[in-house]
């Protein structure tokens, strides 16, 4: 049994909370490196600079890369192994976001009551917490902060098993084309398929947390993941929806087993400025 | 081209879809939450905390802004949600607005029949932006927090025309250029 406070806790969501939202990944900017060369419209490139010269200011000044600092959502993998001190977990994970956004200037975006008051909480709580058990005796922490305005465009189908394959590319490729300029393209299109609604829904979401372009291990699922990229790629959407090719960054698809009645496929879409950090304790 | 707001008849009229602009002069920002009571206020007949005859909005609610800086990021939000909301302020006078993201049928029709326009930032780049802010003051609803009403003074803002007042819309014509079957690959 190892133990892990819960203070170190707190410290690393600060700081997860913080870098997440100063400094966009090395894969991140790789691949829009790549479009911006490849890129057929000088409209699209020249945003596509926009967005590579923001990451460098960002990454210099620590201004966030986008004043939406999003909802937190934060993966916690604890180890069967580890038991943490000193404090409820929860809360000692809503202490580091509470410290990460004050200390940081991120704007706070959370309000309570959804459908009336939409009070804002003025500290970016609650977060979104998802804690999975693991072998193991360490705390894997994931910070990502998700803009509201790609989340708005999140889908959720469930399929008749007949429409198999072919109906899984056209309601991925639907949920992009709908979404069109809003989710802040190029995008990353997270992809749950199987499972239950709820299953589907968060496996779109680990989805994006995969390295950009790094193809799903079965070469089933990552020759998939090509056909909806190029089907995207060839709506024209392009960057900031100003018309081009690169409507997409990547697709992530993960796939879970389901029930014989069901093809549940959801869809979760990331924003260019595809945001989050991780720290292992 | 270099525009100055509030914004011209005449320069609107010269503005079409896809036209790169950059924008020098006093624009004020406004989300849903203060959109919804700007609508309020007009209901009760109340006089609206600025006059917006000629205005330009920008849908926007930035990051704070870190001691010595005039703003935080500053990057436009999705308009399609001030879309219930912008055609009874473009027929009481507004004649810009910019976020990200298209806008409803509805606006795109008081957009051609009051002669406004509507223009693009380039969402996610909000570090960038704010490059371009010189001057910040909070207008009205302080309470929203993020959401209360600024007047911005910009200098070379950049922007592109997305609706023009003569019905042009760039994210129809460019989806439209670029758009190919994947089968013919």
């Amino acid at each position: 049994m190892r133990e892990i406070s819960s203070k170190k806790v707190t410290e690393t969501v600060a700081r997860l909370c913080q870098e997440a939202n100063f400094v966009l990944g090395d894969d991140v900017l790789d691949v829009l490196r790549r479009a911006r060369e490849s890129e057929e419209s000088p409209l699209g490139r020249q945003v596509l600079e926009q967005i590579l010269e923001n990451a460098r200011i960002a990454k210099e000044e620590k201004i966030p890369l986008c004043q939406d600092c999003g909802t937190t959502v934060v993966f916690l993998e604890v180890g069967q192994d580890a038991h943490i001190t000193g404090g409820d977990l929860y809360a000692a994970v809503e202490e580091g976001v509470r410290q990460g956004y004050s200390q940081g200037y991120l704007r706070k975006s959370i309000v309570s009551q959804p459908f009336s008051a939409r009070v804002n909480t003025k500290d970016n709580t609650p977060s979104i917490i998802h804690v999975e058990m693991v072998v193991g005796d360490s705390l894997h922490i994931t910070v990502m902060p998700k803009g509201g305005g790609s989340e708005n465009m999140s889908r959720l189908a469930m399929l008749k098993p007949a429409e198999g394959r072919r109906g899984v590319i056209d309601s991925v490729v639907k949920a992009v084309e709908e979404a069109g300029s809003n989710p802040c393209p190029p995008v990353i299109v997270g992809v749950g398929i199987g499972g239950t609604a709820d299953k589907a829904m968060i496996l779109a979401k680990k989805a994006l947390l995969r390295k950009v372009r790094e193809p799903n291990p079965d070469p089933e699922i990552a020759e998939l993941e090509r056909e909806i990229l190029e089907r995207v790629n060839s709506l024209g959407i392009g960057p900031e929806g100003f018309g081009g090719r690169t409507t997409a960054l990547a697709v992530h698809a993960e796939v879970f087993p389901t029930h014989i009645a069901s093809l549940p496929v959801a869809v979760n879409l990331q924003c260019h400025s595809a945001r989050y950090k991780e720290a292992r304790l | 081209m270099d525009i100055t707001t509030p914004l011209e008849p005449q320069v609107i009229e010269k503005l079409r879809a896809g036209d790169q602009v950059s924008i020098t002069g006093v624009i004020y920002t406004a989300r849903d939450a203060a959109h919804k009571r700007l609508i309020e206020a007009m209901d009760r007949g109340e006089e609206l905390p600025f006059d917006i005859r000629g205005q330009t909005l920008y849908y926007m609610g930035p990051s704070p802004a870190k001691p010595g800086q005039v703003i935080g990021a500053a990057g436009p939000t999705t308009s399609g949600r001030m879309d219930a909301y912008s055609p009874r302020l473009i027929a009481a006078g507004l004649k810009g607005m910019m976020g990200k993201g298209s806008r409803s049928q509805e606006v795109k029709e008081a957009i051609k029949k009051h002669k406004a326009v509507y223009f693009a930032a380039t969402g996610g780049v909000g570090a960038l932006i704010a490059r371009a802010i010189k001057k910040v003051e909070v207008v009205a609803y302080e309470d929203l927090g993020a959401e209360a009403i600024l007047r911005l003074e910009v200098e070379n803002f950049p922007a592109i025309v997305v609706n023009d007042a003569q019905g042009g819309d760039l994210y129809e014509e460019g989806k439209a250029k670029y758009r190919r079957n994947p089968e013919t690959r």
